[in-house]
């Protein structure tokens, strides 16, 4: 399948975000268009979390509107979030520690499992049937991130480069037409990031999700994204595709330091 | 020989029902990381609810079978208890969420004032009977292989055996389905179980009305040994040595932990208790959680705690 990007799937306007005195994000506004790679960029700071967990619904904005798929929201909550197809990977990892990877893959399928409470305490065939359908797209998602050795192993005694991958596949169980990924290469080696830039584009390409991303790395995300908004202070100091970006003198200044 | 397989096995039947009761603590604290106080609270109001259903039911709908009466009773108590726990999450635990755990513990330490009088103003504050039809006498088994043979409680066992049965069931649907598997879940990390799109208060409702279930179950039991009254809430005292002997997030370890404290009591009762004039029953459990507090206080089987510096 070639990736074609599409419509402007999701849209952010005038989004600002404050907490007490201190203004996180201030009038934000864009769009990720379908099928694309967008990178959030910036210095420490400069308010990418808050942003993709404006869009996750984590956090809610004093003003401003999230535009998806058409469809206007004032603000979002997680649980809606996943419901309308968005989902995420966090920062500092945010697995099920105690559970086994197999079993963390199996929660993302949480939204799409349809057998009622009482079919699953009696343990009958429709509970059954959607449990082994499920596990074999999970078994998919597995093959594909390359993580069939750990299945069985508790995440909590993985190391940092696999906890994410896990992390991803989680993401990715639960089908998302849209995936958002918080700093996916942060304190990974070089081998990791190489790996984890790959699955990145593999999911963008052989699925089609439509993938946000924040990174701090420049390098990488040069290379994998379509279009890159760059954050400085809360406030967006550029906006366009990696060349532009780059050429940008805000931007530089904002990475660099300017000379005043 | 004998006598020393009597004692422990009567341990080990009390020991089931402490577990029973502790479950009903782990089960929340694992889903919603409180530790909810109104446990006690809870099997009163199951039991007290059970207790006067079954009373007033044969006047009601003229039914005369003990049995059918006693069923009746337990799909209302049932139902009522699912009411309190749709409530309890409605009304406040909805409105808390992602705070302090002390500000989550003051909160049902309110509701279990709430519950206990509510109970009472409800279905009265007497001493009620609950009589599910277990047989009171003791029996005689293995008499060919001691001397005299082993003289069991059968309804201490078939209590035991109803709690066992209750904890395995319970285990499977946490282990094996899931529902179960987006329970742990959320009792892991709330944030990432909402973002993957579990949805937090349909879970704790589901979580707090098997507790409340859990609670009608020792409800019985407990009522039904000793008369449905308010000191069951002490009842739930009792757990608390449990708990933290098993670890405050471990199913396995409320097991375990309850058969512990309930041997433990039995045996230092009969075998110490001469050597310091009696009573260690009332104390061991304590002593025995003060003993773990300092020394693993994460409980045998509970997640060790690793903060990073």
């Amino acid at each position: 399948m070639t990736r074609q990007i599409g419509e402007v799937i999701l849209d952010l306007q005038n989004v600002s975000l404050s907490f007490g005195g201190v203004n996180a994000l201030t009038d934000i506004s864009f769009d990720v268009r379908e099928h694309e790679i967008r990178a959030i960029i910036g210095p420490n700071g400069a308010g990418k979390s808050s942003m993709l967990n404006v869009i996750n619904g984590v956090y809610r904005p004093q003003a401003g509107e999230i535009i998806l798929r058409g469809e206007h929201f004032r603000q979002m909550n997680p649980y809606k979030a996943a419901c309308a197809g968005i989902a995420r990977t966090f920062q500092n990892i945010a697995l099920f520690k105690g559970m086994s990877v197999l079993d963390n893959i199996m929660t993302g399928r949480n939204l799409k499992m349809k057998a009622n409470i009482f079919q699953q305490a009696f343990w009958m065939g429709a509970a059954r049937r959607e449990e082994l359908e499920h596990r074999a797209k999970v078994e998919e998602i597995i093959d594909f991130l390359e993580i069939q050795h750990i299945r069985k192993t508790p995440v909590g005694r993985l190391p940092y480069g696999l906890q994410k991958r896990v992390d991803l596949a989680r993401a990715l169980a639960m089908e998302p037409q849209i995936l958002l990924l918080d700093e996916p290469m942060a304190g990974m080696n070089i081998e990791e990031k190489q790996d984890m830039s790959r699955f990145i584009l593999d999911v963008n390409d052989q699925m089609g999700t439509t993938i946000v991303l924040i990174e701090h790395d420049m390098g990488v995300v040069m290379d994998v994204s379509d279009r890159v908004v760059v954050l400085d202070y809360g406030k967006k100091i550029g906006d366009g595709s990696p060349d532009e970006v780059r050429g940008n003198p805000e931007v530089i200044s904002a990475y660099l330091g300017a000379s005043h | 020989m004998g006598f020393f397989l009597e004692v422990l096995i009567g341990g080990l039947m009390t020991g089931m029902l402490y577990s029973l009761v502790a479950l009903g603590f782990v089960l929340i604290f694992k889903a919603s990381g409180v530790f909810n106080f109104a446990q006690g609270a809870m099997v009163l109001f199951a039991a007290l609810a059970m207790a006067r259903f079954s009373e007033w039911i044969p006047g009601w709908l003229g039914v005369e079978n003990l049995m059918v009466a006693n069923i009746l009773a337990f799909i209302i108590a049932a139902f009522l208890m699912f009411v309190v726990a749709w409530l309890i999450e409605r009304l406040v635990l909805r409105h808390l969420v992602n705070q302090e755990g002390a500000t989550l513990l003051m909160a049902t330490l309110g509701i279990a004032y709430f519950i206990d009088g509510l109970g009472q103003t409800v279905f009265g504050s007497d001493i009620y009977k609950i009589d599910v039809g277990m047989p009171k006498e003791p029996v005689m088994v293995l008499q060919g292989v001691f001397e005299g043979g082993l003289l069991i409680n059968k309804e201490d066992f078939i209590a035991a055996l109803v709690a066992a049965l209750l904890v395995a069931a319970l285990a499977l649907f946490f282990q094996k389905t899931a529902t179960g598997r987006a329970l742990r879940a959320v009792a892991d990390d709330h944030q990432a179980a909402q973002s993957i799109g579990i949805p937090l208060n349909r879970i704790w409702v589901i979580v707090w009305c098997v507790a409340g279930i859990v609670a009608l179950v020792a409800g019985i039991i407990w009522g039904s040994k000793l008369g449905v009254q308010f000191s069951l809430v002490t009842v739930a005292l009792r757990a608390l040595p449990v708990v933290i002997l098993g670890g405050l997030t471990s199913v396995p370890g409320a097991i375990i932990g309850g058969l512990i404290i309930g041997v433990g009591e039995k045996v230092s009762e009969v075998y110490l208790g001469p050597l310091v004039g009696g009573g260690i029953e009332i104390w061991f459990a304590y002593m025995l959680a003060l003993v773990f507090l300092l020394f693993r206080p994460q409980g045998l089987f509970g997640e060790k705690i690793i903060d990073r510096v």
